[in-house]
């Protein structure tokens, strides 16, 4: 069978696909790639179905050996790459052969690179996804980040696709310099805070804290005010407490009211927290190349806007199939 | 003299814990690849190695400092 030789796994580098959706009335949160344009480009770029299972890396890249003759593609942070020891190009059709052997340098923007492979990585599904949650250890390969001298399983390749040396034209490739620019649609909690709390909430550059993975980001640099109250019953005493409810993927909490949560894909589904409002879908591509020490800022949208914005990266999306096929 | 880069973000530790020793005094020698700090980074504690025998001249960041990738962290001067 073929398989991808892991030579070393990097920082932490998972199996992610477009996410386990559907189950999160029962906890599970949908995982997969964090930065899904990204990841979808990847495998438009080595004709595989858009939410095929690929690789994400996080801060160091892992070191791979192909056993046969594959396309790959690398996307998302800048990752400076390498085949051989030959700097190869990102956001490119690349093919290999049986013995090459790809590896990376050091991130020079961006957290996570995404590594697709012709006919996807062929880890079992579990509950209709291939995507590693790691903190139940469920999904992807073994439910655990990848480590040396582990083998991928590879799926049958596509029997079209890109040639090699196809690309995406720069303006379809995100821009990740400066401070990540995040847009918020506020609530579902958002009356526990103080009238000017929110004002003060979206005008402070948030530094991204070490405390920044797959579950969520600790942002630190500003201090949030909640309205005085008696605690509901239910609720605890901590002013961001609130009596329980489900949490909106990419919703952002401020527990103590001074260190903002921003919550991703393998976060807790549920809690006690008030939810002050919630970074919209297509963003979460944006932080999840912020690293720990990088700015970010929040601004207010309306949840149109959000669907919008949701409809243009669709649009892209169609823009680099055009453009790769 | 060489300088030894973070190859990620996180916070600077000198010591493999709080209670211990630093890997590494200023002006002790170092062997290539020997582990002179750790950067914590999403929980995990990835090590710092020098790149080339040497001694150690000094350290760029504190204890506790952030760093970023590719900041550099210690200066090995040749032998």
């Amino acid at each position: 069978m073929s398989e991808v030789i892991v030579r070393s796994g990097g920082l932490y580098t998972t199996v992610q696909d477009a996410g386990r959706d559907g189950w999160y009335a029962i906890g599970m949160p949908p995982s997969g790639a964090l930065d899904q344009y990204s990841f979808r480009v990847a495998n438009l770029l080595v004709g595989n179905p858009e939410g095929a299972a690929a690789l994400e890396a996080t801060y160091i890249g892992p070191e791979l050996e192909f056993t046969d003759e594959r396309r790959i593609a690398v996307t998302g942070a800048d990752a400076p790459a390498r085949v051989n020891g030959e700097p190869v190009p990102l956001w490119e059709a690349i093919a290999v052969r049986a013995g090459d052997v790809l590896s990376f340098e050091m991130l020079t923007a961006g957290a996570r690179p995404y590594v697709a492979v012709s006919g996807g990585i062929a880890v079992p599904e579990y509950l209709g996804s291939r995507s590693t949650y790691t903190l139940t250890g469920i999904g992807g390969f073994h439910g655990r980040a990848l480590r040396a001298d582990d083998r991928l399983p590879l799926g049958s390749p596509p029997v079209s696709g890109p040639s090699p040396g196809t690309s995406v034209p720069a303006g379809l490739r995100p821009a990740l310099g400066g401070p990540a620019q995040l847009r918020l649609v506020v609530g579902l909690c958002s009356y526990r805070l103080t009238e000017t709390a929110m004002e003060s909430f979206v005008d402070t550059e948030w530094k991204v804290t070490k405390d920044a993975d797959r579950v969520g980001y600790r942002l630190r640099g500003g201090t949030i005010d909640f309205v005085d109250r008696e605690p509901p019953f239910g609720a605890g005493s901590d002013p961001a407490n609130v009596v329980d409810l489900g949490y909106p993927i990419g919703s952002v909490q401020v527990p103590g009211g001074d260190e903002p949560i921003v919550l991703l894909g393998d976060a807790v589904t549920g809690g006690g927290y008030a939810t002050v409002g919630t970074v919209i879908s297509v963003d979460r591509d944006r932080i999840a190349q912020a690293r720990t020490g990088d700015r970010v800022a929040f601004t207010s949208v309306d949840v149109d806007a959000a669907i919008a914005a949701r409809r243009d990266r669709g649009i892209r999306l169609e823009k680099v199939r055009a453009a790769v096929s | 003299m060489s300088t030894v880069n973070a190859a990620l973000p996180g916070v600077f530790y000198r010591r493999p814990a709080p209670d211990q020793e630093p890997f590494v005094e200023v002006g002790a020698m170092v062997q290539e690849g020997q582990t002179i700090a750790l950067i914590e980074v999403m929980k995990t504690f990835s090590e710092v190695k020098a790149e080339q025998a040497g001694t150690l001249g000094r350290f760029l960041l504190d204890e506790g400092d952030e760093v970023e990738a590719g900041q550099g962290v210690a200066e090995v001067v040749a032998p």
